[in-house]
């Protein structure tokens, strides 16, 4: 088996940022004195003078960025997923969800995966606080391939869009040929008859993973990647927990207004059916490598196979 | 427009601020009041804007960003004939457009949706920041309440616009000295407003919020202010025209009753009446 690659999402949102800028002139970037962590310094050396510096003040980013809109502008408010949607939720739900400007929040380290920094800043809530803002479309990408196409399809789409990254690398497993993003849709991974796994982010590639350990214990398991947490693709979930009657979500977000919390609400009303949420259960993450993180909560292919089999029995 | 036009006008802006309130037996008539001159002198001297296109691309914006006064920012798009006057009386009903608080995708001449203290003047900064970047000429306004600067975000984007020299940035201060819960100097005093936006690079212009020649004064010296955004620090009265609503913290958020409205509406007209005979 070759190598697999490792990419952070946040240096694909970089650089997508940059091939938007090479060719619309009405892309303005902006960031909170993170440029080298959100990875806006990319595109800041491409485009100097669309690359905005708002110092450590999120709250006024986020305002400046839908005064840009309303002039016609494009604008990528950068910094993390804790300051983006958490600091400044107010002004993102009153600036920019409630006269629905044309504002791409680029939210990056998102989810435990931040590591080290601990829990102050590995932001579990902020696909909770997006999906209850009216208008607001949340894009969760899994890999490099995903997230630089989910960028580019934010920038042609007008209105409002959450992009969530992450800080670690992840693999790289979309094929950049074939692969066609489409707002709103889900994606088929695994076909499978005995339980589906709806997975987003980084716990895509490990569900895929987890699949193949299930499949060696006689679980067929389904796998779709939800890259569009909102817009949710309903009509493929209640289809998939129409044919395996189980589902599992998995996400790096807290089990509480994040993915798993979308699709129970979507099978609720549309076919009731059992659910098991895969996420972070009502707690604060800690300090540690990404990975041991990610293990330690229950989030790898082992912790998502042991909860997936607990389940199905 | 000369000053008693602008004066007659005003006069007409307040009847429709108090008449809009009463309607909707809810609002802030203080503030409305106490920034209808400047209102007055914005929309029909000051900015380049045209009300048969509301949306026209190099316009001056405006962005109320203390909100809750859209009864001033109503009453003075429907006399500068953004939509009919009589509307006005729709404020805060169902079905209309006028809400509480501004709502740009619902009034047109509205520039931004406003209401939330201290984003407004971040917006305005934003507007400002994209006629720099992009080489476009147009001029941005906000006004503030002399309480709302009370929240951090008004300095977050103060220091922004103080160091991005953003001169085409006019920032005002409706500086009526009450808020809600009472006098600013006793709830959290902001005091001194114009040393603050000096320290954040600011010109300032202190004036007489109800003076039409000292309004005419710091806009024209804002204009020809280069290099940085100006601060025009606006002491006025709160519940200006209204003679048992001037200087009365009580009149922050509450409708006049009927008997109250007809007293205010005779304040209003003696006061037009005078302006007529000179």
């Amino acid at each position: 088996m070759s190598e697999v690659i490792k990419i952070a999402t946040r240096t694909s949102y970089g650089n997508a940022l940059v091939e938007i800028g090479n060719e619309h002139d009405d892309l303005v970037v902006l960031t909170a004195d993170l440029a080298a962590a959100t990875m806006t310094n990319i595109f800041e050396k491409a485009h100097p003078d669309k690359h905005i510096n708002c110092g450590i003040a999120e709250a006024n980013m986020t305002c400046i960025a839908a005064g840009l809109a309303t002039t016609g502008k494009v604008p990528f408010a950068s910094t993390f997923a804790m300051f983006a949607a958490g600091r400044s939720f107010e002004q993102v739900r009153n600036s920019i969800g409630y006269p629905h400007l044309n504002v791409k929040i680029g939210a990056t380290h998102a989810g435990i995966s931040v590591g080290e920094d601990g829990a102050s800043h590995q932001c579990n809530e902020d696909i909770a606080l997006m999906r209850t803002i009216p208008g607001m479309v949340i894009i969760n990408p899994a890999d490099d391939v995903e997230a630089r196409a989910a960028v580019k399809a934010a920038y042609e789409y007008d209105g409002p869009v959450y992009l969530r990254f992450g800080r670690a690398a992840v693999p790289v497993f979309n094929d950049e040929a074939t692969y066609k993003f489409e707002m709103g849709k889900g994606i088929v991974l695994k076909e499978g008859k005995d339980v589906t796994i709806v997975a987003t982010g980084l716990t895509v590639p490990e569900s895929m993973e987890a699949a193949k350990l299930l499949a060696a214990d006689g679980i067929d398991a389904e796998v779709i990647n939800i890259h569009t947490i909102k817009p949710l693709d309903e009509d493929l979930i209640v289809a998939s927990a129409k044919k395996t009657g189980k589902v599992v979500t998995a996400e790096e977000h807290s089990v509480i207004g994040g993915l798993g919390s979308a699709v129970c609400d979507c099978l609720a009303e549309k076919l009731p059916t059992p659910v098991k949420k895969i996420g972070m259960y009502d707690q604060f993450g800690e300090s540690g490598s990404a990975a041991a993180l990610i293990h330690k909560y229950g989030l790898d292919a082992e912790g998502i196979y042991n909860q997936v089999k607990a389940f199905v029995k | 427009m000369d000053n008693l036009e602008l004066k007659k006008t005003a006069n007409e802006i307040r009847k429709g601020i108090v008449t809009a309130v009463h309607a909707a037996k809810a609002g802030h008539p203080g503030g409305s009041l106490s920034c209808a001159d400047l209102m007055t002198y914005l929309y029909f001297e000051e900015m380049n804007i045209d009300p048969k296109n509301p949306k026209k691309e190099d316009r001056d914006r405006f962005v109320l960003s203390k909100g809750h006064v859209a009864p001033a920012l109503y009453s003075t798009l429907a006399h500068r004939g953004y939509f009919p006057v009589d509307e006005l009386v729709t404020l805060r009903k169902l079905g209309s457009h006028l809400q509480g608080h501004p709502c740009m995708q619902h009034t047109p001449g509205v520039d931004m949706s406003s209401g939330s203290l201290g984003q407004g003047i971040s917006v305005a900064t934003g507007m400002a920041l994209s006629g720099k970047m992009y080489n476009d000429d147009f001029r941005v306004y906000t006004l503030l309440g002399d309480g709302e600067i009370a929240e951090g975000q008004v300095w977050e984007a103060a220091m922004f616009a103080g160091f991005k020299k953003l001169d085409n940035l006019v920032v005002i201060v409706d500086n009526n000295g009450l808020q809600i819960d009472g006098r600013i100097e006793d709830v959290c005093d902001s005091n001194p407003i114009p040393d603050k936006f000096k320290a954040f690079n600011f010109h300032v212009i202190e004036i007489d919020a109800h003076d039409f020649d000292q309004i005419r004064a710091a806009f024209k010296e804002a204009r020809e202010t280069k290099g940085m955004p100006t601060a025009i620090i606006a002491k006025s009265t709160k519940g200006k025209g209204v003679s048992f609503m001037e200087g009365q913290a009580g009149w922050h958020g509450k409708a006049p009753n009927d008997e109250q409205y007809a007293q205010a509406m005779e304040d209003l007209e003696k006061v037009g009446e005078a302006l007529c005979q000179k």
